[in-house]
């Protein structure tokens, strides 16, 4: 299947290159992002009845794992309020034509922060404290709006949008996984851009600014750290820039050259697995371990965590491919192999929360009607019975996203392998933990 | 053996792994009774297997706030107040793996006080493995076919 240009529409590319439609998308999702805060500080700390839990952790998140990132790759990203309030003042303007002298320090983030490092510490950290952060309003509301004020902190230190890109919990996997996407932004002819001057979608120009991303769109070749925000497509004087329909997973037949997201692969792969035993399993001592922070059973618990994540998931990977022969070093078999587990990745989380979703989404009626728990009754939903969904189609569906996830991945291994070298084991190592996350969720 | 052939065979060793009667041992229903303690946020015991046709009694008794017990699947539901027990009696007539939850909020961790009730053998994760296996088995001859084919257009769009 070849590219489809969505931007040729004229329709949707009118749409892309006005700044009022994304404006209009970022202000409903700044008050709603605020007012999660709000809910989660001043609401009912019963977490099932208070709007920053069943919105975040329920609503936003079903849409985010099963419709956004699959579908859209960082298409959340696009609209996402977090970075809004930093960048509005590190740029001195909302919707005013760019000012070429910077507003604070514009600073450039130092080298050794420009990598996925600081993304994949900040959602291990939340990770370890998931259990009390997705079940306690106040604690999200706090993690919220401790996104809200990094995001402007860093805006106010270093140039472009550095939290987004080197330190967003969410953003890191994101990118990730939107390299799965059947959607990405792209340049139409490189010849074009390599006889451009001035490059005014990375540095800016009277039309627009330089791409917040830090990415120049002439060189890009992944959707991984292309956050959609349409900048470039304003600022490109030459019409260069295409938003594509393509076919799915075309990223991945670029093998991973770098450590930081072959460990992100390892790590998103680990928190679905052990989240669907501690969270979703029947074993309550887990469950305690992971909600009691700070006890000895939660320092096991995070020791478990970390270990799985760090030594026995990528080390058993590394015993695998060393038993097969490659001309590359064992670290870039690893860190190209590695590509292979981001749809595997992918497809756990989508069983995973759709478990935790669907039995969950009835909470979201009653959250409507009353978020902050207060007893109101805005839309009549307000004593809505909770009732899991669709139940009976739970397992056969996490069942087929299982196993289309193992097949894409041993599709993915193939593509990215070297010539001659086998695939046998990272295709056996998917099996068995597609298996262990079938007995955990089934 | 041709692409489609191939893909065809698979689709249907997959539909017959899904969907093909076990056979199934005759066992003569009985009634089981199972004492359930429920507790910030879990149930002892939180495991039950059972065989089909069996008449279950769940007793929960809740040591601690109210909690509930709502079986997946079979749509059923009891709640026992602090310190009290109440009874919940029903024909395991659906077989397969269900989760059972507390639907009564009880506390930050509600949502995942979860345990599991087997009615039988838990075939769909049997059958599932299963599939997964078969996609396995089944992708390698599927992939050369398609590295093939890719090779061949290669060849062509060269020449």
């Amino acid at each position: 299947m070849n590219r489809i240009e969505l931007t040729r529409i004229p329709f949707i590319k009118n749409t892309l290159k006005s700044r009022y439609p994304q404006l209009a998308v970022f202000i409903v999702m700044l008050v709603g992002y605020i007012f999660a805060i709000l809910a989660g500080l001043i609401g009912t700390p019963v977490g099932s009845h208070n709007f920053s839990i069943v919105f975040v952790w329920i609503a936003w998140w079903a849409i985010l794992i099963l419709v956004a990132v699959p579908f859209f790759g960082r298409g959340w990203c696009a609209v996402c309020p977090i970075p809004l309030p930093g960048e509005w003042l590190q740029r001195g303007a909302v919707l005013a034509p760019p000012d070429k002298r910077p507003k604070w320090l514009n600073l450039r983030v130092p080298k050794m922060f420009r990598n996925i490092w600081m993304q994949n510490i900040s959602f291990l950290l939340l990770a370890l404290f998931s259990s009390v952060l997705l079940t306690t309003p106040n604690i999200t509301g706090i993690v919220l709006a401790a996104m809200l004020f990094a995001a402007i902190g860093l805006s106010a230190i270093f140039e472009r949008r550095a939290f987004c890109r080197y330190l967003c919990p969410v953003g890191g996997f994101i990118g990730l996984y939107s390299q799965t996407a059947p959607i990405e932004l792209r340049i139409k002819d490189k010849q074009v851009c390599v006889k451009c001057e001035g490059k005014p979608c990375y540095n800016g120009s009277d039309a627009g600014y330089g791409c917040p991303w830090d990415v120049f769109p002439g060189g890009m070749t992944k959707n991984t750290f292309c956050g959609l925000c349409m900048e470039c497509i304003r600022t490109c004087p030459h019409d260069n820039i295409a938003i594509n329909l393509r076919p799915f997973s075309a990223d991945l037949a670029k093998p991973s050259t770098r450590m930081d997201e072959a460990f992100k692969a390892f790590i998103m792969l680990g928190s679905a697995i052990i989240y669907a035993g501690v969270l979703l399993g029947p074993w309550g001592s887990f469950k305690d371990a992971a909600y009691n922070v700070g006890s000895g059973a939660w320092f096991i618990y995070a020791t478990v965590f970390l270990a799985t994540i760090f030594i026995v998931l990528p080390g058993l990977f590394t015993l695998g491919i060393m038993t097969t022969k490659g001309r590359q070093s064992l670290k870039q078999r690893f860190m190209s192999l590695s590509t292979a587990l981001i749809p595997l990745g992918l497809m756990f989380w989508v069983a995973f929360s759709l478990s935790f979703v669907l039995t969950n989404a009835s909470y979201i009626l009653a959250a409507l009607s009353d978020p902050l728990g207060l007893g109101w009754n805005l839309f009549g939903t307000a004593n809505a019975a909770w009732q899991p969904m669709l139940t009976t189609i739970l397992a056969p569906a996490q069942t087929l996203a299982l196993v289309v996830g193992l097949v894409w991945s041993a599709r993915t291994a193939q593509k990215v392998n070297e010539a001659g070298a086998s695939t046998i084991p990272v295709i056996v190592y998917c099996f068995v933990a597609t298996s262990i996350m079938l007995w955990l969720l089934l | 053996m041709s692409y489609r052939l191939s893909l065809l065979l698979l689709v249907m060793a997959g539909l017959v792994v899904a969907f093909a009667p076990l056979p199934v041992q005759p066992i003569t229903p009985q009634e089981r009774t199972f004492e359930i303690d429920a507790h910030q946020f879990a149930y002892s015991p939180s495991e039950l297997h059972v065989n089909p046709g069996d008449t279950v009694t769940i007793q929960l008794i809740s040591t601690d706030v109210v909690h509930g017990l709502y079986v997946d699947g079979y749509d059923i539901s009891v709640e026992a107040d602090p310190g009290q027990s109440a009874t919940l009696t029903f024909v395991a007539d659906k077989p397969g793996s269900f989760r059972f939850r507390c639907n009564v909020t009880c506390g930050a961790m509600h949502p995942f006080m979860i345990g599991k009730i087997t009615v039988g053998t838990n075939d769909w994760l049997y059958r599932s493995i299963g599939l997964a296996s078969l996609a396995v088995i089944g992708f390698f001859p599927l992939s050369s076919f398609l590295n093939q084919s890719k090779k061949k257009d290669e060849r062509n769009i060269a020449s």
